[in-house]
């Protein structure tokens, strides 16, 4: 089965779930076998894999005739595509773009993140998609996130295949209740003019369904997974010398992601304990507001701030940490307790996350609850069982979430679309 | 000829309420009142109450041919004197029909039988007592916990002088054979043992209102009728059931009352009778001898007991609350004896059971905690708190041996001061008389005592009955009582 997907991240160039998802999902589905996925993003780099999905850049892809010839693009492009894919495509072009800013190759640029004119990034990839669904063969459309639904949707006109979009996150989620209309009505648009809707939790699906008004047999959960961690990651260690708890936050400083209630129970639990250390990690608007706040509750002693983490620096902080927590206002999934739970650290998560769905091995608190919060965090520093039984329980629940079963899911849900 | 053996169990826990940690070395009240009087005054109204009216109805009908047993936990039974206590009445009126035998227990649905056997035969004895003094009966034969049932409780329970247990039918334990004879225990051969049948019990209690159960509708006619096919030479039928069957698990409207009356009658056609345990242990002989290596009981799917010691959660709570067993045995604190006992009931770990299948709805069902983890808390949270009191009395630093040792000086020492006590009064009293009558100071006994100070003593006696009299006389009189007090006791070990 071909499948033609649009997506906006893809790593190791990421800026948030979006990226990860992608990939995990791209790769669950190959290893399910009989997948050929073409995927396409802004902006490659070159160092993405491309053992299982072959990657189109949309800078790379012409809109406009250029006379060039193979040494050229080879020599411009060839890190990325192989040139040949190039003359494919500009035998496609299907109307004269040159009105708009274009490059040597006949491209449009992208940044490939979040710029200021995001829309009119937007509306680009979408006329690029006009291109590559002339070119590339496919059986199934599969839009992820609602920066590609425009795309995804131009590509079902083209070719009249069936359009998947894959609901990562709604407006409603990142704006707490205000929408921006611009971003609402995209949204509405490609679920709208979807075949299917995958949301990666009940609790999106909800949203699709009572916010946006579509009807619910139209409306499938596929929740995420997890990439299981290679072994350099797994074997680092908690730093020699370490003598109190470590409570971890981890995450963008966000009012999304309930940092204040972190900080709350981070006092009830310092005026009670007193090997305790508690770490917020991560930076955004509101970090200022919680350094303030930490002042205020007089703790500021033992609650540190490290700052922005990436890369090996979150899985060295995770070794280090004896709880996680996750104390999210509003999550669509929440990727990042499971890799907790992966390093081996005990979680605490808001039930208002989706992953609260899946996990049982983990403690689910209202966000606003922090008393229950302070009580968790005690339990599991002071009473070593807990902290062992979630940790070993924890570790088998996630190891047995992998991405070929998510996969497997989707590829159902392509069968039912095209055999209908 | 079939028996019927009915054993009926009524247990509940005192539940805890929502203690956090802040609460630890503050609060040292640990239960949810509101939520113990709130279920057992409700299923008291739904299934006890009619149930025992139901019981006392067929015994009056059937010419006292009906007996059935039960098992009430010493737990459930405070609970019920304090929120029921008309079923304490109803149920001495059982009792007095002579038809109906108690079962003896642990006295807090504990767990002791597997970790502190000092404990478990305390509470065995404490539950007998508790039983006796309400009902007026002495227990004779054992059923522990939730069935639980081993080789070495066999020993244990043997050793208290008990003639049978009850246990449950673990597959893994009967194999092919069949729970309807009366078995012996391998460790000790003169316990015999009476099994659960299993299918025929939970078909009452469990599947009797299911209408997607391929026997609904059961009746009194066809569920006699399954019993009399058996082979003729399983005599014996152990329905063991928990007693809120009647009217809770199987709703009243489901028949389930009319369902049991019937019973007697068409056992009666068949010659089907009713025994009691004791019965069937003086009337039948044991087949054959059960080895049960594994603790087995009759809960969830696996039979064995890890409904409350499966995971590192349970046992580390059951490790910790019986880690300071001993410690709490040499209390004489009353609240801390209680909280002792109510904090041992098996309930508490069957609520940190973080099973996920079918069982595990179950655990649920029973749990007033949304997850395993917050029983785990809470549990930790009250022991921590309970192990604080329990060392406030005695510092750990002591160990148990040490501390017995001076805990038995102390307690000599009061029976001595006691009993010099006495010796003093005594003495006082003959002079008294002395005073009173014209005796000398001849005695032998006193006189070592008095010969020092011959005149004091003789003026206290004086200052007592002269009190109103005499108020100078009367405030000297205590400093002088201390300094004979000192007298005898120094004395006291010379004597030795």
């Amino acid at each position: 089965m071909k499948a033609l997907m649009f997506g906006w991240e893809f790593p190791p160039h990421i800026l948030g779930g979006l990226g990860t998802a992608s990939y995990g999902l791209t790769k669950g589905m190959w290893e399910n076998g009989d997948m050929d996925i073409t995927f396409v993003i802004p902006k490659p780099w070159g160092d993405e894999p491309k053992d299982f999905a072959r990657i189109i850049g949309a800078n790379s892809t012409p809109v406009a005739w250029r006379d060039v010839n193979m040494d050229y693009v080879q020599s411009r492009i060839g890190n990325v595509m192989d040139p040949q894919f190039y003359f494919d495509l500009r035998n496609h072009i299907y109307g004269d773009f040159n009105y708009m800013s274009t490059n040597d190759l006949g491209c449009i640029e992208f940044s490939g993140r979040y710029p200021e004119n995001l829309l009119e990034e937007i509306n680009n990839y979408s006329i690029v998609a006009g291109v590559i669904a002339r070119t590339v063969d496919c059986d199934v459309i599969h839009s992820h996130d609602w920066l590609t639904y425009p795309a995804g949707i131009h590509a079902k006109q083209v070719t009249g295949k069936p359009l998947v979009i894959h609901v990562h996150a709604t407006d409603f989620d990142r704006s707490r209740g205000n929408v921006n209309p611009t971003v609402f009505s995209i949204e509405k648009d490609g679920m709208n003019n979807a075949d299917h809707i995958i949301t990666v939790s009940n609790l999106t699906r909800r949203t699709v369904i009572e916010k946006y008004g579509i009807s619910p047999d139209k409306v499938t959960t596929v929740h995420n997974a997890v990439e299981p961690l290679n072994e350099e990651l797994l074997n680092l260690e908690a730093p020699p010398g370490k003598t109190s708890k470590v409570i971890t936050f981890l995450g963008r400083i966000t009012m999304q992601k309930g940092p204040e209630y972190f900080v709350e129970a981070a006092a009830q639990v310092l005026h009670k304990v007193n090997n305790a250390q508690f770490v917020m990690a991560g930076s955004g608007d509101m970090m200022d507001k919680m350094i303030r706040l930490a002042a205020k509750r007089d703790i500021a002693d033992r609650f540190h701030f490290t700052g922005f983490l990436k890369g090996k620096q979150v899985y060295e902080m995770l070794a280090a940490s004896d709880v996680y927590i996750m104390p999210s206002v509003s999550e669509p999934f929440g990727i990042s307790p499971l890799e907790a739970m992966q390093m081996g650290v005990p979680s605490i998560i808001s039930k208002q996350s989706g992953c609260a769905e899946i996990l049982d091995n983990v403690i689910k608190i209202d966000y606003w609850d922090t008393n229950a919060m302070a009580d968790a965090i005690y339990s599991i520093i002071k009473y070593p069982a807990m902290y062992n039984e979630l940790r070993e329980q924890g570790l088998a629940e996630v190891n047995q979430i992998t991405w070929d079963k998510a996969g497997a899911k989707v590829i159902n849900l392509y069968r039912n679309l095209i055999n209908r | 000829m079939k028996a019927i053996c009915f054993y009926f169990q009524i247990h509940q826990p005192f539940r805890l309420k929502h203690y956090r940690f802040f609460d630890i070395g503050n609060d040292h009240y640990y239960y949810d009142d509101f939520a113990d009087d709130d279920i057992i005054t409700r299923i008291a109204q739904r299934s006890y109450l009619p149930a025992n009216q139901m019981l006392l109805d067929m015994i009056k009908e059937n010419g006292k041919k009906f007996k059935v047993a039960f098992s009430i936990s010493g737990t459930a039974l405070e609970q019920l004197e304090q929120y029921v206590p008309e079923f304490i009445d109803s149920m001495k009126e059982l009792a007095a029909t002579g038809c109906v035998e108690f079962l003896s227990e642990t006295y807090a649905h504990s767990l002791s039988s597997l970790y502190d056997p000092d404990e478990f035969v305390a509470q065995v004895k404490a539950h007998d007592a508790k039983i006796f003094q309400l009902f007026g009966q002495k227990p004779k034969v054992f059923r522990n916990t939730e069935l639980i049932y081993d080789d070495d409780i066999a020993s244990m329970v043997y050793a208290m002088g008990f003639k049978a247990a009850i246990t449950a039918d673990a597959k893994h334990v009967l194999g092919w054979r069949s729970p309807n004879f009366l078995y012996s225990s391998a460790s000790a051969p003169k316990l015999k043992l009476l099994l659960k049948n299993g299918k025929l019990s939970d078909d009452i209690s469990f599947r009797f209102s299911n209408p997607e159960w391929a026997s609904y509708p059961l009746t009194a006619d066809k569920y006699i009728h399954w019993i009399n096919e058996l082979p003729q030479e399983e005599q014996l039928i152990n329905l063991f059931m928990n007693y809120d069957a009647f009217g809770e698990l199987q709703p009243r409207e489901s028949g389930i009352f009319e369902f049991m009356k019937a019973l007697p009658r068409f056992a009666a056609e068949k010659d089907i009778q009713f025994w009691t345990p004791s019965e069937v242990v003086s009337k039948f002989k044991p087949v054959a001898e059960l080895a049960v290596p594994y603790p087995m009981s009759w809960t969830d799917e696996a039979r064995d007991t890890s409904a409350w010691l499966g995971n590192t959660l349970q046992q580390e709570a059951v490790k910790k609350l019986y880690s300071i067993g001993e410690r709490v045995r040499l209390c004489t604190d009353r609240r801390i004896k209680q909280d002792w006992n109510y904090l041992q009931g098996s309930d508490h770990f069957f609520y940190m059971s973080t099973k996920h299948n079918d069982d595990g709805s179950v655990h649920s069902h029973y749990s007033p905690y949304d997850s395993p983890y917050t029983a785990f808390t809470n549990y930790m949270n009250v022991l921590s708190d309970f192990m604080i009191r329990v060392e406030e009395q005695y510092p750990a630093s002591i160990d148990n041996e040490e501390l017995n040792s001076l805990l038995l000086t102390i307690r000599n020492q009061e029976q001595e001061i006691e009993k010099l006590h006495r010796e003093v009064e005594m003495m006082r009293n003959n002079i008294v008389k002395d005073t009173t009558g014209d005796f000398p100071i001849d005695e032998p006994e006193p006189a070592p005592v008095e010969t020092p100070k011959p005149a004091e003593p003789e003026s206290k006696p004086a200052a007592k009955k002269k009190a109103p009299a005499k108020k100078p006389a009367a405030k000297k009189a205590p400093a002088k009582k201390t300094e004979t007090k000192k007298a005898a006791t120094k004395k006291a070990p010379a004597k030795k």
